[in-house]
């Protein structure tokens, strides 16, 4: 098991930059998930750190050990591929010994370490079979066996889930945090799905454009979003902005918006007039008849236990999490109570968030 | 790049058709298949049959399509004879064999062995020779398109495919003189080398599609697991591209086998193939046209061999089955 370090990590093909210097430690035994939408660069910093393709600049260390120029079978670390990359020449149990074949191990001590492989995934009746007859989880579990059967320092997984159903995926994700708590490994996790990431994974870094944009326990991740891309992309609906213009002074516990005033943390930083926004996630606004900012329902989404509504302001549509049972008629003007511990302000032009008093400040990736 | 696999395999997944053809529609279909193929082989069988047939059975109109079979032709093709009077053939002792037999009841006597062996040989070195380099060197050059980024790629690849473009013709007499100065005409050598650059374009380019099907999930799986590259080349994706090799083979086996320009222009003698060879039969003697159909039956069987026994390899298609489609 080991620690990874990436340094200054850039990687450009041609005209178009993929990562661009990047840096994170990844601590032994942690979980970690890179999340981002499609072409952030996550994908191509996994391989990075596979050895399937080499930085434009930059370091990756493994367990303190300089790698970046190392090819990949001589790193020690498993892949696992989102399509599963099983060899149809071969059956199961060969399959899931190929990394020890590959080292030269005895033919013996193979098959004692693939049935205890298949013992731990639970697939031992499987071993016989064709890869080609298995179920989509199956193949994903006997794609695990092979990246486990040689006990590497570390696990990269590429969207291991990605190519399964719905439900399985639900399953798979109980399964794979599971085998994470029995055996304990480095696991680096690449996925564009938050629920993915927010379940499994001890450290969550959200990638954007190339860029980590913020690296941080999934609660860190949501409750604190250090940018407006973190706050926008996790969330489902996503934290509500509402921009206004102002200037900011230490010490504040109120922004004006739009002649509105609103209760937000305390301020810990002067700014000069800018464009803002403020950021507030559905579930923490109610209705409250006598709350300052008002709206008019534009329409509502039931969900079973919630029901998310959407409401026209002067400041734009703002969407909140209600209990099913709150009454709501469409065209009717409500006020919008915020929790105003709750609330965040981000700066437009930079995307960043402001400083404001909470629990532990919010970092910048 | 991941997506882009996933889309591709989706794509094929839903080509298939999913209503079954009715019964007639079926019938229709087949009884066309077949009475292509009663068409094309129609001149194959005639040509077998003609292999068997005496001189003027041959040429016997109506044509004959009942006779007497005799070896007649295929003892012309082999051997080399000369006219005798009959005094001097009921001279001689009485004949050995049963060749010796047939020909003398023509007033001929066997001079000596034909080059029929030797030409053939040559043809079964240069095919052969040409088409595993041809595959070789195709292969390697096809996976390194498929996976590496070449500056210049779709360029090269143009190139390659533009030798193609020019007939045969066109570039014999440079490639004669070429061959003239490094005393590479009537040579295997120089047959084998000529034929592999003609089909190495088509190799790379074939081999190149089949390669580029083959998710490069596998390598990679194999080079985090311990391979080194060209390990798995070897044992991951050449076995997933045999397919593709095998019908790249066939193809590169059936041009240089019946090429025939080049052939003409550069062979003569020592390198001949069949192809320039056999005209050469009709020459002496009058038209011997059951040597050359006997020539041609006998020219026509390795190719026959060799695609019947890649058949299973064309047909099987190794189903990628791993990969979720």
């Amino acid at each position: 098991m080991a620690q990874i370090r990436v340094e200054n990590l850039r990687k450009s093909f041609d005209q178009f930059t993929a990562v661009q210097g990047s840096n994170f430690t990844i601590d032994d035994g942690t979980f970690f998930a890179m999340l981002g939408p499609s072409g952030c660069g996550k994908t191509t910093t996994l391989r990075m750190i596979a050895g399937l393709e080499l930085p434009t600049e930059g370091q990756i260390l493994l367990d303190g050990e300089d790698v970046t120029f190392r090819r990949a079978a001589a790193r020690d670390i498993a892949f696992v591929f989102q399509l599963f990359a099983l060899y149809p020449h071969m059956n199961v149990a060969d399959n899931i010994g190929f990394p020890l074949k590959c080292q030269g191990m005895g033919r013996r001590e193979i098959r004692e370490r693939v049935q205890e492989t298949a013992r731990l995934l639970r697939i031992e009746h499987l071993l016989s079979g064709k890869t080609s007859k298995l179920s989509g989880g199956d193949r994903q579990r006997v794609a695990l066996g092979r990246a486990m059967v040689r006990r590497p320092k570390a696990f990269l997984m590429d969207e291991p889930l990605g190519a399964l159903d719905a439900e399985f995926r639900h399953l798979m994700c109980g399964e794979l945090r599971e085998l994470h708590e029995r055996i304990g490994a480095t696991t680096v996790y690449v996925t564009h799905d938050q629920l993915e990431a927010m379940s499994m994974a001890d450290q969550i870094a959200v990638m954007n454009k190339g860029r980590v944009e913020q690296i941080g326990s999934p609660q860190e991740i949501y409750d604190r979003p250090a940018s407006m891309f973190v706050a926008d992309f996790i969330g489902s609906p996503p934290m509500n902005f509402l921009r206004f213009e102002s200037g900011l002074r230490s010490g504040n516990r109120a922004v004006i918006l739009h002649s509105v005033s609103v209760e937000v943390p305390e301020i810990r930083e002067d700014r000069a007039s800018a464009p803002l926004a403020l950021g507030i996630r559905p579930e923490h606004i109610r209705f409250a008849d006598a709350a300052p900012v008002r709206g008019e329902v534009f329409g509502a989404e039931y969900l079973g236990t919630t029901q998310i509504v959407t409401v026209d302001t002067a400041h734009g549509r703002v969407a909140a999490r209600l209990p099913s049972s709150t009454p709501v008629r469409i065209g009717e003007t409500v006020g919008l109570e915020f929790r105003s511990e709750r609330v965040a302000l981000f700066d437009v032009g930079s995307g960043l968030a402001i400083r404001i008093a909470n629990e532990g400040s919010a970092h910048h990736g | 790049m991941t997506a882009a696999v996933a889309k591709s395999a989706l794509a094929k997944s839903t080509a298939h058709s999913i209503v079954e053809a009715s019964p007639r529609a079926k019938a229709v279909a087949s009884s066309l298949v077949i009475l292509y193929a009663v068409i094309s082989i129609l001149p194959l069988l005639w040509i077998g049959a003609t292999a068997f047939k005496s001189q003027s059975d041959a040429i016997a109109y109506p044509p004959k399509v009942i006779f007497e079979p005799t070896l007649e032709g295929f003892v012309n093709l082999f051997t080399v004879r000369t006219r005798q009077t009959p005094d001097f053939i009921a001279k001689l002792p009485p004949p050995e064999t049963w060749y010796d037999k047939l020909v003398r009841q023509h007033d001929m006597v066997i001079a000596g062995p034909s080059k029929v062996v030797p030409r053939f040989v040559n043809s079964l070195i240069i095919g052969f020779g040409s088409t595993f380099l041809a595959v070789f060197l195709g292969t390697l050059a096809a996976y390194a398109f498929s996976r590496f980024r070449i500056p210049l790629a779709d360029d090269l690849l143009f190139f390659i495919l533009s030798t193609r473009m020019m007939p045969p013709v066109a570039v014999a007499i440079p490639i004669y003189l070429m061959y003239r100065q490094l005393n590479l005409t009537d040579t295997r050598l120089g047959m084998i080398l000529l034929y592999t650059a003609v089909n190495v374009s088509l190799a790379v380019w074939l081999l190149k599609g089949f390669i580029d099907e083959i998710p490069r999930e596998y390598e990679e799986a194999a080079l985090v697991d311990g391979y080194t590259r060209l390990q798995a080349l070897r044992k991951v994706v050449l076995p997933q591209a045999v397919t593709g090799i095998a019908a790249t083979a066939i193809f590169c086996l059936i041009f240089s086998w019946n090429e025939y320009a080049f052939a003409v222009l550069l062979t003569s003698g020592e390198a001949q193939t069949m192809p320039p060879f056999i005209p050469f039969i009709i020459g002496e003697g009058g038209q011997d046209w059951p040597a050359v159909a006997a020539a041609t039956t006998l020219f026509v069987v390795p190719i026959v061999l060799f695609t019947v026994l890649l058949r299973k390899h064309l047909l099987r298609g190794i189903t990628f089955g791993a990969v979720r489609k």
